[in-house]
């Protein structure tokens, strides 16, 4: 496959960036989104060029490095990660516009890598519960109802991407936070701090900048891990609750 | 408790669900109320002034009127203020666009905000003309509901601001019915579709209930 790329290039946090013109031939459709960019990031080396910065780790879609958005799409146009989106999904000649994650909250460091710290201070501010720490307990100790635990886990799946972030027309971080909330407020290892973890985690997610969110639906849609669009509702209803408990203290 | 309500985009959002509900249950009585004009002149005029006396002797002349003018204005200077906030607060929040853009989210989702905003400035003539008079076509004249509704829609300027007003409201009802339900909690995966229908039916009956009385009016059903 040949193709041309057009890359947001950007030498730093604090200088201006564009978009650069790259032509990539000899392309597998087999290869990886990202095993094209090595590709052409051989090239700009032997060319004695800077090469693409691009976030990535794991490559295998469950640590949630990757971040580009693809021709406007969070992770292209298949419903995966950057990782695990093959270039058969892209025809022969196709130009592709690669952009960074695209938020005030996420500035970007260099080239396509973003600062997505802003996740990690939400998670700070209640993602994790409070519990002795040691050898694992007893597995029966707490029994977990099996429709909480499957609730728990579908919302556990969330990898903190950030594809819900870029592709929120507003640049929400309402899918992140509903996620990270539902998966600890219907454990009862998460009950003691019900309250508070959605009052200070939605509270550090106005305060990080991001978006409201209007229900738009694009983040549900974008999500490689396929968190739906309910889970915001759910946090919603939790955050009510917690505002009217707290009122009443 | 006020506070932190109105200090978080939830919270905001919130305020946007509640107000929005009571317009929307005023709009359903509203655009039934207007029906009444197929019922001919006595009628029509007769409702108006029945609702001038509505909680008679309790309240006093037309207090239940002021009641509703009080709530209604405090419920859309809430809903206005809150969708402005928020709005700079979205815009704020991605600085630099997408170079390679494409629609985002459905007509009537991506339409909210200048929605929004034409049907503000429609509540404010629909107010001159027809409650005040001040731009009213053709004499006000107090009391005459029946006979005003002709004037206005004689102009064929006062039939296409309403009729663009009211494809506006039924857009801005279809999302914002559906959003005010998951804003306030009230969403889930089983609710879903009785959801979007409701907002779907809620959009159709007020657009053609409210559209009916300029289109009555211009083939000559009602004259």
């Amino acid at each position: 496959m040949k193709l041309t790329l057009r890359v947001w290039r950007q030498r730093a946090a604090d200088t201006e960036g564009a978009m650069s013109t790259y032509e990539v031939d000899d392309i597998s459709p087999d290869m990886s989104f990202l095993e094209m960019l090595d590709t052409l990031n051989e090239e700009l080396i032997l060319r004695g060029e800077d090469p693409v910065a691009f976030d990535h780790d794991c490559r295998e879609g469950i640590c949630g490095a990757c971040s580009l958005v693809i021709n406007g799409d969070a992770h292209g146009p298949e419903r995966t990660t950057t990782c695990q989106l093959h270039m058969r999904s892209f025809a022969d000649g196709d130009t592709i516009d690669v952009e960074p994650w695209r938020a005030s909250a996420f500035p970007v460091i260099k080239d396509l890598v973003v600062d997505r710290s802003a996740f990690d201070r939400i998670i700070q501010a209640g993602g994790y519960i409070t519990a002795p720490t040691g050898s694992a307990p007893e597995a029966h100790a707490t029994a977990v109802a099996k429709p909480d635990a499957d609730f728990a886990f579908e919302h556990a799946e969330c990898i903190g991407c950030g594809a819900c972030v870029a592709a929120c027309p507003n640049g929400a971080a309402m899918l992140f936070t509903s996620a990270k909330v539902n998966h600890l407020n219907v454990l009862p290892q998460g009950a003691p701090e019900r309250e508070t973890r959605v009052l200070d985690m939605v509270a550090r997610m106005d305060e990080e900048g991001f978006g409201g969110c209007t229900l738009a639906g694009e983040c549900a849609t974008a999500c490689p891990k396929g968190i739906p669009l309910v889970s915001i509702t759910n946090m919603n209803k939790e955050w009510l609750r917690a505002t009217r408990k707290a009122g009443k203290r | 408790m006020a506070r932190t309500v109105w200090d978080s985009s939830v919270g905001k959002k919130t305020v946007m669900a509640v107000s929005g509900l009571i317009m929307l249950a005023y709009l359903v009585v509203h655009m039934l109320g207007n029906l009444k004009i197929f019922f001919g002149s006595a009628e029509f005029n007769g409702y108006a002034h029945w609702l001038r006396t509505l909680g008679e002797p309790f309240l006093h002349h037309e207090w239940a009127l002021w009641i509703v003018r009080v709530v209604l204005v405090a419920a859309v200077v809430a809903h206005a203020t809150a969708a402005y906030q928020l709005s700079r607060r979205d815009l704020r929040a991605r600085p630099r666009k997408y170079m390679h853009t494409r629609r985002r989210a459905s007509y009537a989702t991506r339409t909210m905000r200048w929605g929004g905003v034409i049907l503000g400035l429609f509540i404010v003539w629909h107010i001159l003309d027809l409650t005040t008079g001040t731009v009213h076509p053709n004499g006000f004249q107090s009391g005459h509901p029946y006979q005003n509704v002709i004037d206005t829609f004689s102009t064929w300027y006062g039939n296409v601001i309403y009729v663009v007003a009211m494809l506006a409201l039924g857009l801005h009802i279809r999302h914002g019915f559906w959003s005010a339900a998951q804003t306030l909690g009230a969403g889930s995966r089983t609710r879903d579709r009785a959801l979007k229908a409701t907002a779907n039916i809620l959009a159709l009956v007020l657009t053609l209930g409210f559209v009916s009385v300029p289109v009555a009016v211009m083939t000559g059903v009602v004259s």
